[in-house]
């Protein structure tokens, strides 16, 4: 599958963002250097207080407040994201070919938030229907999100959402990456996004299945690895990318953050909610084997880590079979330090790491006060960030329930 | 309630859907669509704020009589009188 032609290789020429404590790339790159944070408490109905990664980003820049207000969170975080990809990739899109531009975005779940603040609301009058409001379809719909993108772009070409649990934002790269080849379009704007922090449902389901997570300190809560991790910490956020071919990107002379050369996506086939290590590593190995590469040519792997007991010891058990002889290949985790994104994980979390093309940093996990044995891998980063002689390849891994899986791989593009 | 009240509370409406109407220039006895960003959603919001507010039921045959300012504040009058 290794791609040469130009026509055929795709590149990332634009990233836009909103996650917990930053709200464009360079900001957030230096909080995940300097091993800050991004959680905080948030005051949730029926659960009281919990830790979240919230965004704070300036919601009207490109939009609004009436269209916030009439939209969904997903929407105005999804809209933000977007303006900032499309403007990092100096594109202009008013002279360009709108219907030739299509809008993938990669969800967990959407609608939680909208049905249960309508529930909600219903029971203040006697559940009498005649309350419900009439902008619950609208925003409800499950391209709801990427709809709500292409209405503030002026963006006519194809928009849908992936669903793909917490794999979606690769899954959505991966739409984006296959429509340029098949030229459905010339432009993929396409990333992750996540309300989920607004769903008290989505807390309340994790604390039932004993994973979501607690610590009396917020900022410690997020602890993928660590022997006393409890939990997932949920954070909202959007990562939204503009991918083009490299022949257009070329044409226009834009700045290149990377090139997608592998990807892989597969499943478990055997249960809702528990990972398998074995089928990680088979994707893992896919994304290699499509990328032309092996093992050792992987400078950071960005585990998917969210912080529970038996995920935590799967993944690493398949990185371990995977980069069992890489002493130059790093592994990190992006979740310590801005929680559980959902969809807009995989977006974030690679996101986070590309920036390691240029500056040679490989960013830290925090949190890890006591390695469980079981998580214990090859040069995983930890504390403080590591200066490597150059980064030339991530490997970011993505998975999610019902037992789906996905790798992306990114390469420091050259010629 | 007075004319005057529910024409208060008919802006206070509007300026709650959008913050950044200009309703100081607002014509009473133009339609409000031609005047504020306002469509059939927003229109339905003023509705539903009304039902939630009043209890009123505003069928939906009657829609057209609230296309402006003074429109609505004539049909609403004696619906509201009581209030």
């Amino acid at each position: 599958m290794k791609e040469s032609r130009p026509s055929q290789r795709i590149v990332i020429t634009g990233v836009g963002l909103a996650a917990p404590g930053a709200d464009n790339l360079a900001d957030f790159r230096h909080n995940l250097l300097a091993g800050l944070s991004g959680i905080r408490l948030m005051e949730h109905r029926y659960i009281g207080k919990v830790p979240a990664g919230l965004c704070d980003f300036p919601e009207t820049k490109y939009r609004k407040r009436k269209d916030n207000k009439r939209g969904t969170r997903a929407g105005c975080l999804g809209v933000y994201a977007a303006h900032e990809a499309v403007a990092d990739a100096g594109l202009n899109l008013a002279a360009s070919d709108r219907s030739r531009v299509g809008v993938y975005v990669g969800l967990t779940e959407h609608g939680n938030v909208e049905t249960e603040n309508e529930v909600y609301n219903l029971g203040q009058f006697d559940n009498n229907v005649d309350f419900w409001s009439h902008h619950h379809n609208p925003r409800t719909v499950l391209n709801n999100p990427a709809g709500e993108i292409t209405m503030s772009l002026d963006i006519t070409g194809p928009h849908y959402s992936v669903g793909a649990a917490c794999a979606a934002g690769n899954a959505a790269l991966i739409q984006g990456l296959q429509m340029l080849r098949l030229h459905d379009v010339d432009l993929a704007l396409c990333g992750g996004i996540s309300e989920s922090t607004g769903s008290f449902g989505v807390f309340a389901s994790f604390k039932a299945q004993g994973a979501l997570a607690s610590h009396p300190d917020p900022r410690q809560a997020s602890r993928p690895f660590d022997r006393g991790r409890n939990g997932i910490v949920i954070a909202e956020g959007a990562c939204l990318y503009t991918l083009e071919r490299l022949d257009d990107a070329l044409a226009r002379g834009v700045k290149i953050h990377g090139e997608i050369i592998g990807y892989a996506m597969n499943s478990d086939a055997r249960d809702f909610v528990l990972p398998y290590w074995p089928r990680q590593a088979e994707c893992m190995r896919l994304a290699l084997s499509r990328a032309g590469l092996v093992a050792q040519d992987i400078d950071i792997v960005n585990s998917h880590a969210t912080g529970t007991r038996q995920g935590d010891i799967e993944e690493c058990h398949a990185l371990r079979e995977v980069f069992a002889d890489c002493p130059r290949t790093y592994i990190n985790n992006t979740k310590s330090l801005i929680g559980h994104a959902m969809g807009a994980a995989g977006g974030l979390e690679l996101a986070g790491n590309l920036p390691a093309f240029t500056d040679r940093l490989v960013h830290p996990t925090i949190n890890i006060d006591d390695l469980d044995p079981a998580c214990s891998l090859p040069n995983l980063v930890r504390d403080r960030a590591v200066e490597t002689n150059g980064v030339k390849v991530i490997l970011n891994n993505s998975f999610g329930m019902l037992g789906i899986n996905s790798v992306v791989i990114v390469g420091k593009y050259q010629q | 309630m007075t004319p005057e009240a529910i024409k208060a509370v008919i802006l206070e409406i509007i300026q709650d859907i959008d913050e950044d109407a200009d309703l100081a220039t607002l014509k009473g006895e133009l339609p409000l669509r031609d005047q504020l960003d306002l469509d059939s959603m927003d229109f339905l919001d003023i509705v539903m704020e009304l039902r939630k507010r009043y209890k009123l039921q505003v069928p939906e045959e009657d829609y057209p009589k609230l296309a402006s300012l003074d429109s609505t504040v004539a049909y609403l009058t004696p619906r509201l009188k009581d209030l």
